[in-house]
């Protein structure tokens, strides 16, 4: 349904191009769930931005191609894509904080979208808007409706963010980073709420996180990001439970996992590498334990089957390392 | 930092003005020249010249000659070199703008840090303070100091000031503008003070005035100095208002509101005596407005002082 | 919300009381002035001081002073100036403040609704051609001495041009608009344009970087997710919240100008208002009467700010509830 091919981002600045998405592609299926997963700096959430063109940097060049539902979207006009963001396609935001406009109602920022892409009455609107916040779990929904943003709670005002973004049926639901700024025990209620909702609605899901226990919950499909390239994408049980890239290796050495015997965090070495110099061969490199002299040239995603990763590693040397390592300690 | 280049020429151009006076015009712009001549294109003519239009009352003043070393934009009603005076009056509008900015910038420095830091009876006697001449119709308040000190200086314990002194001016100036430096600064401190590195530092033992020197203030400095030029234009142009009405600079000496003022007058015949000084400060105050929003883009883009500036 | 203008009220009468008392002991309690002396003359004799003081109440306590002159001021009406002895200070003021009134409203319709369109069109055409033009503008705004602008324009429309262009601008002073409103609208153009010229500018250019603050906020970027155009973004969404600014300066403004910040203008532009008869109390010192001008100032603009906060809690629903 959503097919995205070789995305290109970069940014024109003072010390040279930052190149923040470097060759991204990936599907997305019907009522599929898709995870993008990488520290931030990764370009995961500009890649989603930039496919909707809310990228507003006069110094950005765009390259690639996205098609949804057959039909090229990068590169429409701006008149065109408001037809699609927020009817086709809705967005869920990180900080639910910031994102509604604080001066409004949330019963008329729902109105507001659902009048820009259809032609209820306001009355007829405003009952779906009811309706909706029913839907997420927002109790009293009839009164709550002429509430302002900063009279909810932080996992409420989520919720509506998401009725918002389910109020015109979109096809394709956009979350970047939903539950960051959400305490623990409302990331969970949200990400059970997206899942419930993505059932009812029928909608496909592109949730963009650096956590990977957000991946393992919903995700049926991973794409991994490491500087902007994608390192490794997979069905979900593949790439959490036979990781190839040892980036990934890395990742989920850093979720903490309460039936591991080891306690202790791990943690990659070195920092993200900084987008304005990314090395030419492979960008983890410099931060790889199993870096080897062919890594100077950048590797292709390549692989068995639908589980690909883009590194140089034999499976031999890959089976050799993994085992090595369940033996020392026990991590992964 | 073309405006800092402008800024530099006016300060420059100003503080030469008894060399130009002295030495390239032969003029004295503080007296008068009823009588005199001047030689123009090889003829001699009269400064004040009799008026021949209307019922022939009163003498119209030379106008702009254009000579760069004689009554360059012409003479005022009392015959003065209109430039020289021009010259003359931008070192008494630069000093008094600088002087009272200093002046103010260090009085809210000290009473926002104050205020800010310790709290309690000291923040809000200084917040009271702030209020109320923040309330109060500033102009009406530097009027109605103008009006009494210009009458008895300021005799405060050992301070004394003439009268007709320039330092009224630069104290009333300095003094009504403060809320609009302290209660910003006094904001940063307030957020400042919860921040960890302070909070480390009074958990440490540190004195308050090793706090507030060695911590608070670098931190508050960038705001100060990006008030800084702002408030030089500022007083500038409150300084060129009141002398306008008559309490700021007292004559002799001139500031560039005093020969707005002079060329009031003279408007409708010579219009350069009013519009010169008026340009002088256009300029000047600009370039420092384009200075201060460049520092501010640099150093603080949130530091805001009161409403638009 | 009621509670909340309560508040506000009792906090803007004890700011006023503050301003007066602070006035009163500027021209009253200074050491060294003494007003029994500017009011006989420089060559007054001890005698006649002394006449002079009992005759005004110069020679009571002064905290009395203060009570007697309240008296006058606010309740009797009958506070009189000492120069023009007998003059009564209430009417002069109510004779004057329409003036004042008239030029300061017109000049803030005209302000506002430049400044806003400016800052609106400058923000809508980021980095294009009008954009710093209005910026420059906002610059000059708040350097320009609005009294040498009122000179130029006078200068211009009063003399250079009058035979030419400018042969129908009046003769500067005030026609009452319930004399005839066309003539006083005609006399007050010029007045309402050299004032509202510096405003707009500096509103144009506060509002243009509260839109640029705001088209960079996360709700915009919602706002585009959810499909809305571009123009509907910038003026529902960003103007809506960048308002709550300008509302608050506006209403700084509007006080100090009906305040008496106008005095400047009105004086180079020959307008009988509050600041001409601030400008004529202050040439011949009368305390009185620029006791009265400063306590009308300070009252509007008091107003004005509790104004502005009422109506910032209505643009605001944040404040609202607080």
């Amino acid at each position: 349904m959503l097919s995205v091919r070789d995305l290109r981002v970069s940014f024109a600045t003072r010390q040279g191009a930052l190149r923040a998405v470097d060759g991204l592609s990936f599907d997305v299926g019907s009522k599929e769930v898709l995870g993008i997963v990488g520290e931030s700096g990764s370009g995961k959430s500009v890649a989603m931005y930039s496919m909707l063109g809310l990228v507003r940097d006069s110094n950005v060049t765009i390259s690639g191609s996205v098609k949804f539902e057959g039909r090229e979207i990068l590169g429409l006009s701006d008149r065109e894509m408001q037809s699609v963001r927020g009817g086709d396609i809705g967005m869920i935001f990180q900080d639910p904080m910031t994102a509604l406009t604080p001066v409004y109602t949330v019963g008329w920022q729902i109105v507001e979208q659902i009048r820009a892409h259809t032609d209820m009455t306001k009355q007829q609107a405003r009952e779906r808007a009811i309706g909706l916040l029913g839907e997420v779990g927002i109790p009293d929904p009839k009164s709550r409706v002429d509430h302002y943003p900063h009279e909810f709670s932080g996992g409420m005002r989520q919720r509506v963010v998401i009725a918002m973004a389910l109020s015109c049926n979109p096809k394709l639901l956009i979350a970047d980073e939903p539950t960051t700024a959400l305490d623990v025990t409302t990331q969970a209620q949200i990400l059970d709420l997206m899942l419930k909702m993505q059932e009812s609605y029928g909608s496909s899901i592109v949730i963009i996180t650096h956590d990977m226990g957000v991946i393992a919950e919903m995700a049926h499909r991973v794409v991994v990001m490491y500087a902007g390239r994608p390192a490794e994408i997979g069905p979900e049980v593949d790439v959490v439970r036979y990781p190839r890239h040892p980036y990934t290796w890395g990742l989920l050495g850093a979720v903490p996992r309460v039936d591991s015997k080891n306690r202790r965090l791990v943690t990659i070495p070195g920092t993200s590498v900084s987008p304005l110099d990314v090395p030419e061969g492979c960008a983890f490199g410099p931060r790889c334990e199993h870096r080897m002299e062919i890594c100077d040239e950048r590797p292709v995603l390549h692989g068995p089957g639908d589980h690909l990763d883009a590194c140089w590693l034999s499976d031999a040397q890959r089976l050799a390392i993994r085992s090595a390592r369940s033996v020392a300690g026990g991590a992964s | 930092m073309g405006a800092l280049v402008v800024v530099a020429f006016m300060v420059t151009a100003c503080l030469l003005a008894p060399v130009y006076a002295h030495q390239i015009a032969h003029e004295d712009p503080f007296s008068s020249n009823l009588l005199g001549r001047i030689r123009l294109n090889g003829r001699m003519v009269s400064v004040l010249q009799a008026n021949t239009q209307g019922a022939g009352y009163g003498v119209t003043p030379i106008g702009p000659t254009w000579h760069f070393t004689n009554y360059f934009l012409g003479a005022d009603n009392q015959g003065r070199d209109v430039f020289a005076r021009f010259l003359y009056g931008g070192r008494a509008s630069l000093l008094i703008g600088s002087v009272s900015a200093v002046i103010c910038c260090a009085v809210a420095t000290v009473m926002g840090l104050a205020g800010g830091y310790f709290g309690g009876a000291i923040d809000w006697v200084v917040s009271r303070l702030f209020d109320i001449v923040w309330a109060f119709p500033i102009y009406l308040l530097a009027i109605s100091l103008s009006v009494i000190l210009l009458t008895s200086g300021v005799n405060i314990g050992p301070l004394h000031i003439g009268p007709g002194s320039m330092m009224v001016p630069i104290l009333i100036i300095g003094a009504i503008f403060v809320p609009y430096v302290g209660r910003p600064l006094r904001g940063i401190v307030l957020s400042l003070k919860e921040r960890e590195f302070i909070q480390a530092a009074i958990g440490s033992g540190a004195s308050d005035w090793h706090i507030l020197s060695r911590e608070v203030f670098p931190n508050v400095a960038p705001s100060i100095i990006v008030f800084f030029p702002l408030m030089v234009a500022f007083d500038m142009l409150t300084e060129s208002s009141l002398s306008f009405l008559g309490i700021g600079v007292q004559p002799p000496n001139a500031s560039w509101g005093t020969i707005i003022q002079d060329g009031l007058g003279l408007l409708y015949t010579r219009p350069w005596v009013a519009i010169a000084p008026g340009l002088g400060i256009v300029i000047t105050a600009g370039a420092l407005n384009v200075f201060g929003d460049g520092l501010r883009d640099a150093f603080d883009p949130k530091a805001k002082l009161r409403g638009s500036i | 919300m009621r509670s909340f203008i309560i508040r506000r009220l009792i906090s803007a009468v004890l700011v006023l009381f503050a301003i007066s008392v602070m006035v009163f002991l500027i021209f009253f309690a200074t050491p060294g002035v003494d007003p029994a002396a500017r009011i006989a003359g420089r060559s007054a004799t001890p005698q006649i001081l002394e006449q002079v003081r009992a005759a005004f109440g110069l020679n009571r306590p002064i905290p009395i002073r203060y009570l007697l002159m309240m008296e006058h001021l606010f309740i009797k009406h009958d506070l009189t100036s000492y120069v023009n002895v007998g003059d009564r200070v209430l009417p002069q003021i109510l004779q004057a403040a329409p003036v004042t009134l008239s030029l300061v409203i017109g000049a803030a319709v005209i302000w506002l609704i430049v400044g806003v369109l400016g800052g609106v069109v400058a923000a809508a055409n980021r980095g294009k051609f009008i954009d710093p033009l209005i910026m420059f503008v906002g610059i000059a705004a708040v350097s320009v001495p609005a009294y040498w602008l009122g000179e130029v324009v006078n200068y211009f429309t009063q003399s250079k041009f009058h035979s030419s262009i400018f042969s129908w601008v009046p003769s500067s002073g005030y026609v009452s608009p319930t004399t005839n409103p066309w003539q006083w609208a005609l006399h007050l153009l010029f007045p309402w344009l050299t004032l509202a010229a510096l405003y707009a500018g500096i509103y144009a250019r506060v509002l243009r970087a509260e839109l640029v603050n705001a088209m960079n906020e996360d709700y915009v970027r919602t706002a585009r997710a959810k499909g809305l155009s571009e123009r509907r973004i910038l003026l529902r969404h960003a103007l809506r919240c960048s308002l709550i600014s300008i509302v608050s300066l506006f209403g700084l403004d509007f006080g100090a100008l009906i305040g008496g910040a106008a005095l400047l203008t009105e004086v180079v532009m020959g307008l009988p208002g509050i600041g001409m008869l601030t400008y004529n109390a202050l040439q011949n010192l009368d305390l009185p009467v620029l006791m009265g001008c400063v306590m009308y100032g300070a009252f509007f603009i008091v107003l004005a700010n509790a104004v502005v906060d009422v109506l910032y809690a209505w643009l605001d629903p944040r404040v609202r509830l607080a």
